[in-house]
């Protein structure tokens, strides 16, 4: 039976997660993760979650979270959001790889590496892309050759986000030479100070070093650090993809936050805005914030009743990402000609996060597979139209 | 918390799919073109038959008395057939507003047991269509003036056709005389009853929406699929294929504020303004996308009469504006965005939690 109401322990829930926030979220809001300076403090931040174990709320107690379903996950996400606590600079591991790794890792792997996620003592980056091998992500042509009980890693990855300050990389590698396309790959992981590693900063658009190139120079690493078996490593990927797209790395509550504080962009703006078409835009952009976040509680609902998620996570990440470009392309209209100032320009004024949330912005559409490659999984996948 | 159907919603949803169709299909709806009202007494019975109008009548009257949320799924299916029938008008805005009315007044108890019977239709008017659908197969019509709403039989009013672009449509204007005897409500419960029939009017207009949406991307990938041009099927462009990953992203989150809108006027009618605005935009939009992209897909054939295409494509260009369109929902939530008191934010997704 469809029952919109939340329960009295979920309310009771929400009341705990507001008050652990209140009382430890930053006053002041952190510097960005892509400094060094930020970065630790960030890591702090993360070692903060854990002791209140609230790192990860889904995980199960014994790797430091509370078990909680999705929907527990979906009203910790809100207050999350609604208290304006820091970004997760350990995204990449406990979006991503944590789940991975709960699915494909060995016991030894899951009581290695999941913990120290948790606490934040080790931050990931991930490393697929390289310079051949973007959407086309079969492509890839950095080699791990067995040798012994070690894998040899020779190579180059990009666009590898918090690399430069990050501990560790789940990268996919060739394991076997010979191999062409999805097949003879292999997940594995490599801690960022191995010796052979070069992490070389690329400055994104905001002039910060939030991208990496990692170069591979004979690079060994123990085989116990491969994830599943070798060969497997297309599999894994696709699966860790999924998370990506799906449900985990982009909840609701951040796009409803910025739709909030757009409408009182807006409000404030009522009588200097000239350009007719933003009543629509701050409609539409308060509208679909809404359908995402009812979207995510009715597949959140599905998931808990046994229901899967498959390519449908497309849909969901084009509508995310062209949803965050489109209520930051607002907020720059409302802001006009002062929508190019940074924030410490003294005639700034309430441009504040607009500027930097709309550069970043502009990478939803880009990252976790662009949304072209999205289209052409809806059309075949979802619809069947064919591929060839 | 619980954001999915029940099992039993979503057989019977499965089981009328089925029925509908295998009743109603391309060829039945042109026939029914050249027929003088333009309607099929016969499907209409077996539709009686299956329980489909006794739906939301109360038990009291010998209904079902299931809500708008049990319903929804099938106005979709309808939509998806593009069924001529007036079903959805008939469940979901006809009936409630006579349940609304029966405790004190028999006639509309009696109307709702001839509903449930499959013995009569009623068609209503709402100040926000103008035009009345289905007045000339109307045994009794639901006639607004004013804060007031009356109750006519056909033979106290006349009817002027007016044509619609879309051949299963039936439009008119209605002339008729208010009087004390035929007045039914007044005053401020007027006024509540007509803004409940409008809300319900958009909720069945959106859910059609939505499935017309699904139908013209269906049969877009099956034609893209087939033809060929270049010695390959047109389909395996990327182009085509974008076009309709993009009205596929469109109705996948119409959907939720659909559902979202049927659940809060099936437990908090007061409530459900914002909602069902949301609805309606959203799967009207849904449903211009898709109506836009299928044609353009087509190519000429798109553009001819003798393609199925059009059938949809006109009933989501009318439902779009029927019921309130875009504009005027967006409207009812620009109005309310204004408010300072406007409760909006990540807790407030189903109302002030804490």
């Amino acid at each position: 039976m469809m029952d919109l109401n939340y329960s009295p322990e979920q309310v009771a829930f929400r009341q705990q997660v507001r008050q652990w926030l209140a009382e430890h979220v930053p006053a002041e809001p952190l510097a960005s993760f892509d400094t060094e300076a930020g970065f630790e403090q960030h890591r702090e931040w993360e070692k903060t979650l854990a002791q209140g174990n609230w790192g990860m709320v889904t995980w199960p107690e014994s790797y430091g979270g509370r078990g909680c379903n999705l929907i527990e996950w979906l009203i910790f996400e809100e207050e999350y959001y609604r208290a304006k606590a820091p970004l997760r600079v350990n995204q990449n591991g406990i979006f991503l790889l944590g789940p991975t790794l709960m699915e494909y890792g060995t016991d030894e792997q899951k009581a290695r590496f999941i913990p120290k996620m948790a606490s934040g003592e080790e931050i990931w980056a991930q490393g697929w892309s390289e310079p051949g091998a973007g959407s086309d992500m079969a492509s890839i042509r950095s080699k791990a050759i067995r040798d012994g009980d070690e894998y040899v890693i020779n190579g180059q990855k990009v666009w590898s986000t918090r690399a430069v300050f990050a501990d560790w990389v789940f990268c996919i590698f060739r394991t076997d030479p010979e191999s062409e396309k999805h097949k003879g790959l292999s997940f594995i992981l490599v801690p960022l100070d191995t010796p052979g590693v070069t992490v070389r900063p690329i400055p994104q658009l905001d002039g910060l070093p939030g991208f990496a190139e990692i170069f591979f120079d004979d690079v060994r690493v123990p085989v116990t650090n491969r994830l599943g078996d070798e060969g497997q490593g297309w599999q894994i990927a696709m699966a860790t993809a999924g998370f990506e797209r799906g449900l985990m790395l982009r909840s609701p509550a951040r796009f409803q936050e910025t739709a909030k504080r757009l409408v009182e962009l807006y409000r404030n703006h009522q009588n200097d805005i000239l350009d007719l078409s933003i009543e629509d835009a701050v409609v539409k952009a308060f509208l679909s914030a809404e359908a995402y976040a009812l979207s995510t509680y009715q597949t959140a609902s599905r998931l808990m009743k046994g229901g899967t998620i498959g390519a449908e996570a497309s849909l969901n990440k084009i509508f995310w990402s062209e949803l965050d470009q489109s209520m930051h392309e607002t907020a720059m209209s409302i802001l006009a000609a002062r929508a190019e100032l940074l924030p410490e320009a003294p005639a700034a004024g309430d441009v504040g996060t607009w500027l930097d949330g709309f550069l970043f912005s502009q990478s939803g559409p880009i990252y976790a597979g662009t949304n072209e490659i999205q289209r052409n999984i809806i059309a075949e996948r979802l619809l069947g139209m064919p591929r060839k | 918390m619980d954001f999915t159907f029940s099992e039993d919603q979503l057989l019977f949803c499965d089981s009328v799919k089925d029925f509908l169709t295998t009743e109603v299909t391309a060829d039945s709806i042109r026939s029914a073109w050249d027929s003088e009202t333009g309607r099929n007494p016969a499907l209409w019975q077996q539709m009686v038959e299956l329980g489909l109008t006794a739906m939301l009548v109360p038990e009291a009257q010998g209904g079902l008395g299931m809500n708008e949320l049990d319903f929804i799924l099938l106005a979709e299916e309808c939509g998806k057939v593009a069924l001529p029938e007036p079903l959805v008008e008939t469940v979901l805005v006809a009936t409630p507003l006579l349940a609304s009315l029966a405790a004190e007044d028999a006639r509309c108890s009696r109307l709702l047991e001839q509903i449930a019977a499959g013995e009569i239709h009623i068609a209503v008017q709402h100040s926000v269509n103008q035009l009345v659908s289905d007045a000339h197969i109307a045994d009794w019509l639901l006639l607004c003036n004013g804060d007031q709403i009356h109750l006519l039989s056909k033979d106290q009013v006349q009817l002027t056709v007016q044509k619609s672009v879309d051949p299963s449509r039936r439009l008119f204007s209605v002339e008729w005389q208010a009087s004390e005897e035929t007045c039914l409500a007044k005053g401020s419960l007027g006024v509540a009853l007509q803004a409940a029939s409008l809300n319900r009017g958009a909720l069945g207009a959106a859910a059609q929406l939505i499935g017309l949406a699904e139908a013209m991307v269906a049969q877009t990938v099956t034609y893209t699929s087939e033809r060929l041009q270049f010695g390959k099927a047109i389909g395996t462009n990327q182009a085509l294929k974008h076009h309709m990953a993009n009205c596929a992203v469109k109705t996948e989150f119409a959907k939720p504020p659909l559902y979202r809108a049927a659940y809060t006027l099936s437990q908090k009618p007061n409530h459900a303004d914002f909602a069902v605005s949301h609805a309606k935009v959203v799967a009207g939009e849904a449903a211009l996308l898709a109506a836009k992209n299928a044609i353009q897909c087509h190519g000429a054939m798109g553009y001819t009469w003798e393609c199925d295409l059009h059938i949809w494509m006109k009933r989501a260009w009318a439902l779009d504006k029927f019921w309130g369109h875009g504009g005027f929902h967006k409207n009812r939530i620009h109005q309310w965005l204004l408010k300072p008191a406007a409760k909006i934010g990540a807790d407030k997704t189903f109302g002030e939690q804490i």
